[in-house]
């Protein structure tokens, strides 16, 4: 029998502490869904899909019934479409059985509309890109992410070029939802296979037919457990390593739970603490209950790069196989935190760079101005992507230059996705560097064999 | 299977005889019992087994959860297995 105050620690991280599962994400390979015929393709596809996740709702539903905690998304990751589609061309109608099959499973999003152009692009991976604006202006819940990095290939810059045109395009297609296409298109370096997370989740093709991956949240609970932590950094990190190995230990059983009753491969448990903009849930909250005044004052990358690391170590112990980004993520639409602190100028741009050095992911959901040029935001991506390839690190860049505004205003895109201030960038022009074109070169220390 | 009924709230007459009859009116067996009264909250945690109910266990969920509103408490039903993740270490287990 457990004591009290254990059954009550645990009734009040989900009741009152937002302690939930917030993703299980099944990944579905479509590798042998491959032909040439565009509608053969798709039929495969749909009938390979629905065949393996139909009921990926009703028992994520049944879980969290049984275990009192809730599953927030129930979502399907897919190989990346550039590669299902090079034989037959077909992207586009893909892209429409993609949509079908998200509206008649009911789940959250699916992820996968993606390529692997580190190195370089094909042709038709070209073609592939230029394709993402339609595809994700014609959709609700499909997710693309493009791979422009690696730091074993270097910097794709064609790429990085061409991702900050794509981005202005999906902008202005859905510039009466303020731009909210761009919330769904993740550019990556480093970009991992088993990632549970939107919008940046496909399946690679290192991975089983099916397999689940589980994303846990907790942000909440980490801070009030530090609400009565009293002591120096190394309680402060003990009392964060104590609290996200008991967050992680629910994300491995229910990992466990769900990969049974699907018939997939367990796969991994994603350690990211992952905010939403419920008051509650934040993890600006956290830094600041380790004692800025504000997230973006001096110290906070100091304090995210304990934090990042104490959740890491606190995770891997709970759990058998840990991936995906596992780390905190700073998503500034997404977190009640970082939204004040942007409000209010204690938290700029230049930071949030700075603070994605030592956490997973990047830049994220960022609202920027809607005058902001494709050459300036290529300038983004390429910085971001330099600071993932030269320390061998995911990052990402997921900004939306909201059309029709500019720095100060607002941007509403309701639920998971949240509310995002305006923020002011550096609008100099980096053009002579993007039109250069090329590849930036693989950094010295990954030359490792 | 193996649940935990929690039940927290203000001390009042009939608590146990309550649950406890909702319980035995939905075939489900008390193993164990243990109560205590934090910070003035009546809390009261039941170790049980479903493995007799005729009921899904989302409708035990249901039930429970009405009868805590009736009577303004806050009454859980959960799987053991949520607690035995948090708050053991020791070998995993097999399911839930």
């Amino acid at each position: 029998m457990y004591s009290s105050n254990e059954i009550i620690e645990t009734i009040n991280m989900i009741s009152q502490q937002h302690l939930d599962v917030r993703t299980i994400t099944l990944g579905i390979s479509l590798l042998d869904c491959i032909t040439d015929s565009k509608q053969r393709t798709c039929d495969k596809i749909y009938d390979k899909i629905m065949s393996k996740a139909s009921n990926l709702v009703k028992i994520g539903n049944d879980i969290s019934s049984e275990l009192g905690i809730p599953i927030v998304n129930k979502r399907i990751s897919v190989t990346p479409v550039s590669l299902i589609s090079a034989a037959s061309k077909g992207h586009l109608e893909i892209i429409r059985t993609l949509d079908k099959i998200a509206e008649e499973t009911g789940i959250d999003f699916l992820g996968g509309y993606s390529a692997l152009v580190h190195k370089a692009m094909t042709p038709y991976e070209r073609e592939f890109l230029l394709s993402i604006p339609e595809a994700l202006s014609t959709t609700n819940k499909i997710c693309s992410s493009i791979n422009v990095a690696t730091s074993k290939a270097g910097i794709n810059m064609d790429a990085v070029a061409l991702m900050g045109k794509i981005v202005k395009d999906c902008a202005y297609l859905t510039r009466d939802k303020d731009s909210i296409a761009c919330a769904k298109l993740v550019v990556f370096a480093n970009a991992v296979e088993d990632n549970p997370f939107m919008a940046g989740a496909f399946l690679g093709t290192g991975e089983d037919d099916t397999v689940v991956n589980v994303g846990v949240s907790g942000p909440g609970v980490v801070k009030t457990a530090l609400e009565k932590c009293k002591g120096d950094l190394t309680d402060v990190a003990e009392c964060i390593k104590q609290t996200a190995f008991k967050i992680t230990r629910v994300g491995q059983l229910v990992a466990k739970e769900a990969s049974k009753r699907l018939n997939a491969s367990c796969g991994i448990v994603d350690l990211s603490l992952a905010p939403t903009p419920v008051i509650g849930d934040s993890v600006a909250h956290i830094l600041e209950e380790i004692g800025l005044e504000s997230v973006g004052a001096h110290g906070t990358t100091a304090c995210l790069a304990m934090l990042n690391d104490a959740v890491k170590k606190g995770g891997i112990m709970a759990c058998s196989n840990v991936g995906g980004l596992s780390g905190a993520f700073i998503p500034v639409s997404e977190d009640a935190g970082m939204i004040k602190a942007t409000q209010i100028g204690a938290l700029s741009f230049d930071k949030l760079e700075a603070m994605t050095a030592v956490c997973s992911v990047g830049l994220d959901m960022i609202a920027i101005p809607g005058d902001t040029t494709a050459d300036v935001i290529s300038g983004i991506i390429a910085d971001e992507i330099a600071i993932g390839v030269v320390n061998t690190k995911t990052t990402a860049v997921r900004v939306i230059p909201v059309y029709g505004k500019k720095a100060g205003d607002k941007a509403e895109f309701g639920g998971l996705l949240g509310t995002a201030p305006i923020m002011n960038i550096n609008a100099y022009s980096p053009s002579k560097f993007i039109s250069r074109g090329g590849r930036i070169p693989a950094p010295l220390h990954s030359n490792k064999n | 299977m193996k649940a935990i009924v929690s039940v927290i709230g203000k001390d009042k007459k009939g608590i146990i005889a309550k649950v406890s009859t909702a319980l035995y009116e939905m075939n489900i067996n008390i193993e164990d019992i243990s109560q205590t009264i934090m910070q003035d909250y009546f809390t009261m945690i039941m170790a049980v087994d479903t493995s007799e109910c005729p009921l899904k266990f989302d409708a035990v969920v249901d039930k429970l959860n009405a009868l805590g509103k009736e009577t303004h408490l806050e009454i859980h039903i959960q799987l053991q297995s949520i607690f035995d993740s948090m708050h053991k270490i020791d070998t995993d287990k097999k399911g839930l």
